[in-house]
């Protein structure tokens, strides 16, 4: 009777084991992910700013656009980790003002170099909203779990920070991403 | 870059998915991307040499049809060889959450994974009770694309989170390029879908036909599609039934053609559809388009400035307005030239561009592909022997 019993507690602590290893597991790979999708996220942001201050700085742009970008492009890739999300922003409108007119984008093209400049901001304005979306959905998927009741009755976090979302504005400008939808 | 694309459905049987998927591959390739395509295929079928057969599929009721998946063991097994044999840097998994390869691939992978969500059902108790078990399964996806704003809404619905829309694409050239066909131009409608599915709308736009005819009776209509002919036009009066031309199930090249001969080209689908890759080829071949104004619809013809929209399953609506655009060459011409330009963010160039980005995106501070060894239990204690 007893030994039936032990063995019975034995095999449930297992199973609960194996459980709880197996949502740790779950955990530590959504944190991995929010990582990757930090790290890609920088990485789009910081390439849009360097665009952004390479073309201010060409003397492609009127010294008034060009100042706006230089000044909107070098306070975001300053700016501290509180501050980052609205330096972003105001970079993106930046963008939007300067860019709103496809005859601005045609006169940067027509400069020499000026057409690898503008695909490649292009690209770069294109890719920050991606990046933020595919960020910030990691960051969804691991709230939800970690508020979970096994995970925070276990501690299955651990240490790890409580993951935020990146909020700021990235709608780009109109006449550099010409695509529906995103 | 290496990219593994897997396709839930069989490869041998024509279908919406797959075609983009083959397009894909193939303009990927065209760029110098290593492809492979892991797909449910009878081992008989010729393959292209980018496919990768993931054994026979079996039919399964499903989601109200009779679909064809993959799943069990011996796929789980083959799914596993291919991510071992590829050594992907991405892999870009097609309708996650049918019970079919692309969950499998889920389960079994890790590393940048990128999901396209094609389908926006409505939510389903059986997705609801699968929740628990896609809901690890899903988290593992890097990035999700969605085919329209439409299936992002309905993907955000049920499941939570948020995807990028990237459209199907479509190799514009193609259809802009095809010959018109002298015999199928003239104050021709035409129609391509199966004649037999009622959410494609036949029906409708046979009911519509007698007002149709009776204002301009020059009209043609021209059915592509295969189907019982003489059931569609059962409901048609006797002598009218002579200016409906069946022509059976037709090749693309025909297919181009005739969009590029018709004077307009109705879509008078009634649900079902979350992207609509008929109107982007019918724009492609410079057709107007009148469509039933579906959500899908509506968002591809650009809420009716590429082409005209009409109260969904209202014949009478969908009569008024062919009238109108048959007699009417001025805005027949105005629609063509709004469309060709409105279809270019749907050419594969736009499309592709965009796929690349979140490939890049994804890959960008992440390891590659690999088997999830985590999801063996050896592996959890610690005895695995790879």
């Amino acid at each position: 009777m007893t030994v039936t019993l032990i063995i019975w507690i034995a095999v449930a602590l297992v199973v609960i084991g194996v459980y709880l290893s197996w949502t740790a597991g779950r955990l530590d790979r959504l944190h991995s992910r929010i990582d990757a999708s930090r790290a890609a996220l920088d990485a789009q942001l910081l390439r849009r700013a360097s665009v952004t201050q390479e073309l201010a700085t060409s003397g492609v742009l009127d010294p008034a656009a060009s100042i706006v970008l230089y000044e909107a492009a070098h306070a975001a890739r300053q700016a501290e980790e509180d501050h980052r999300e609205v330096a972003e922003s105001e970079l993106s409108t930046a963008l939007r003002a300067v860019f709103g007119e496809p005859a601005q984008v045609e006169a940067v093209k027509e400069v020499p170099g000026g057409e690898d400049a503008a695909t490649e901001l292009a690209a770069a304005v294109r890719r920050v909203p991606m990046a933020r979306r595919f960020h910030n959905d990691s960051v969804r998927a691991a709230r939800a779990l970690r508020r979970h009741r096994t995970v925070r009755l276990f501690r299955l976090a651990g240490h790890a920070p409580f993951p935020l979302a990146f909020e700021m504005d990235d709608a780009p400008p109109v006449a550099l991403a010409d695509r529906p939808g995103t | 870059m290496k990219i593994g694309i897997v396709c839930p459905y069989s490869w041998d049987v024509p279908g919406g998915v797959q075609f983009h998927i083959r397009d894909l591959a193939e303009h990927l390739i065209g760029l110098g991307h290593t492809v492979s395509v892991l797909a449910p295929a009878d081992d008989e079928t010729p393959l292209p040499p980018y496919v990768v057969s993931a054994g026979r599929a079996v039919p399964v009721p499903y989601n109200g049809s009779v679909a064809r998946l993959n799943f069990g063991f011996l796929s789980a097994a083959r799914v596993r060889r291919w991510l071992h044999d590829g050594t992907f840097d991405v892999i870009h998994i097609h309708e996650p959450t049918s019970p079919s390869l692309g969950l499998l691939a889920c389960w079994s992978a890790q590393g940048p994974i990128v999901a396209t969500f094609h389908t926006s059902n409505p939510r389903s108790r059986a997705m609801i009770a699968a929740y628990p078990i896609l809901q690890p399964a899903l988290e593992k996806i890097s990035a999700r694309i969605a085919v329209s704003e439409y299936a992002r809404r309905t993907l955000v619905e049920h499941l939570g989170g948020d995807a990028v829309v990237i459209p199907n694409g479509v190799d514009v050239g193609f259809f802009a390029k095809a010959e018109p066909k002298a015999e199928w131009q003239g104050q021709t409608l035409g129609f391509i879908g199966r004649i037999d599915e009622p959410r494609k709308g036949l029906p409708v736009l046979m009911k519509a036909l007698p007002a149709i005819l009776a204002a301009r009776p020059e009209t043609r209509l021209l059915v592509a599609g295969r189907g019982d002919e003489e059931e569609a036009v059962a409901s048609l009066p006797k002598e009218l039934r002579g200016r409906v031309e069946f022509l059976g199930m037709v090749s693309d090249e025909d297919k181009a053609r005739l969009l590029r001969s018709v004077d307009v080209y109705v879509a008078p689908n009634t649900g079902g559809e979350s992207f609509g890759i008929i109107l982007v080829e019918a724009l492609s071949a410079g057709a107007p388009v009148l469509a039933s104004d579906l959500d899908a619809f509506a968002q591809v013809l650009d809420q009716g400035a590429a082409g005209d929209l009409f109260a969904n399953e209202d014949a009478d609506a969908l009569a008024a307005a062919a009238i109108r655009l048959l007699g009417d060459p001025e805005r027949r011409a105005g629609l063509r030239e709004r469309g060709e330009a409105h279809v270019r963010r749907f050419d594969w160039a736009t499309v592709g561009a965009d796929i690349l980005s979140v490939y890049e995106t994804v890959t960008d501070g992440a390891a590659s592909v690999a088997a999830d060894e985590r999801s063996g239990l050896r592996a959890r204690f610690g005895l695995a022997r790879d």
